[in-house]
């Protein structure tokens, strides 16, 4: 299968083959999905995210150059739809404005729903087409990679911080972490739950997406496994495969759609005075 | 799931995602979106307000026909007022002269019996004084008893 060697695979080599990352070892520069360390390079990961933003920018780009104010074509249309969903969503939740916040959750939705999208390629094939190559290990969804969650909440979370300093300053921004929600003489207590709210939204923004998009590409292998298993089980797994397909075209657009909506609420949360 | 260098790659390149949509992508889009609703209000108003105007100008062609039809109406009515009054004239005219002309008439026939009644009368007295002479065997002078004779005359 996947590993291209012609070799018998069990089950557990499968599965795991299909979750290990093309790594790139920074220290040495050498792809070798067994490197371990910070300084390693997730190349799969990163080069699917940065494709998939790309077609967005370029999508976008595309429409907003030629964008009129006149009957709008066919794909405006698409992209006007998306925006107007996009900014009726920012607009319900955030009060005032700034001009940040819309277009950085127009390109969450986008850029996420389409990371999720890769969850609904058949599993096997972009890593057999990978190993035609000689790419050994290609793990093709991105938000099945920590990394990339985290690195999206990570940067969410740096914005918040942005937020908090430029709408209350740095006074008031203290001031709200040291007496809130308990008042100035529990200020070492209040610090401590701002920490630990603070640390708990990247985590949870980050993890929700990685947890359901790894799960519900695991499922997908598992699936693929009952190909191999006799032409019985293979009729299971094609039904099975367009149901769990099904169900995910729901979790691909949803997860997009709530990492959205959090970044909103609390970037909204940051921006209001308490 | 380890915690790499991806992460940090992730991090910049989502950044960047970010600010190229701000830059170049989401102002446009936004801009010829408001654009567009504008114009459509624009459209809107100008169809209502092209409505109205129909709407009063059909109400001014109304007003203009009305005041025409009432103005026609007068017109007739005076011609008509004007015609009875010319036919009232030229019934009073005919009316007086057919009244002189019954008078004139009148008034000859009445002279004509007159005459006659006079012509009469005198042939009368004529025959009554032949009858008279005839009677008495003599003559009578004309001249001494016409005025019994007109008296005579005047009582037959």
């Amino acid at each position: 299968m996947a590993s291209g060697n012609g070799e018998a695979v069990s089950s557990t080599d499968y599965v795991i083959h299909h979750l290990t990352n093309l790594k790139l070892d920074l220290a040495t520069m050498t792809l070798d999905s067994h490197a371990t360390g910070f300084w390693v390079l997730h190349v799969d990961s990163l080069f699917f995210a940065l494709v998939l933003g790309g077609l967005f920018l370029w999508l976008f780009r595309k429409v907003a150059k030629s964008a009129t104010a006149g009957v709008p074509s066919g794909m405006q249309n698409f992209v006007e739809m998306i925006v107007e969903f996009v900014d009726g969503q920012v607009k319900e939740t955030f009060p005032g404005t700034h001009p940040l916040v819309a277009p950085l959750s127009l390109t969450i939705f986008v850029w996420v729903f389409l990371m999720n999208c890769m969850d609904l390629v058949p599993v096997d094939l972009l890593p057999t087409m990978a190993a035609g190559v000689g790419i050994d290990y290609l793990k093709v969804v991105p938000v099945a990679d920590v990394n990339v969650t985290l690195g999206m909440a990570l940067t969410v979370l740096l914005i918040l911080y942005y937020f908090n300093i430029k709408f209350k300053g740095l006074g008031g921004f203290a001031k709200e972490a040291l007496t809130h929600p308990f008042g100035p003489y529990m200020a070492p207590f209040n610090l401590l739950l701002r920490i630990v709210e603070d640390l708990a939204k990247p985590v949870s923004l980050s993890l929700r997406l990685f947890g359901n998009l790894f799960a519900g590409e695991l499922i997908f292998i598992l699936i693929a496994l009952l190909f191999m298993q006799g032409w019985l089980l293979s009729a299971l797994g094609l039904g099975l495969h367009w149901l769990w397909a099904v169900f995910h075209i729901l979790v691909v657009t949803l997860q997009a759609f709530v990492f959205m909506v959090l970044t909103i609420v609390y970037l909204s949360l940051a921006a209001e005075h308490h | 799931m380890d915690i790499n260098v991806t992460l940090i790659g992730q991090m910049v390149a989502f950044a960047l995602f970010v600010w190229f949509t701000m830059k170049f992508v989401w102002p446009p889009i936004t801009s010829a979106m408001a654009e567009r609703q504008q114009k459509i209000a624009d459209g809107l108003a100008a169809a209502d307000k092209g409505a109205r105007d129909l709407q009063e100008a059909a109400a001014k062609a109304e007003d203009a026909l009305k005041q025409a039809r009432e103005e026609a109406r007068e017109i007739l009515a005076g011609a008509n007022r004007q015609a009875m009054q010319i036919l009232e004239e030229a019934r009073t005219a005919a009316q007086s002269e057919s009244d002189r002309i019954k008078g004139q008439a009148q008034a000859e026939i009445d002279q004509s019996i007159a005459s006659a009644r006079e012509a009469l009368r005198k042939e009368v007295a004529t025959l009554a004084i032949s009858g008279a002479e005839k009677i008495l065997g003599r003559e009578i002078d004309a001249a001494a008893h016409s005025d019994i004779v007109d008296r005579l005359a005047a009582q037959i």
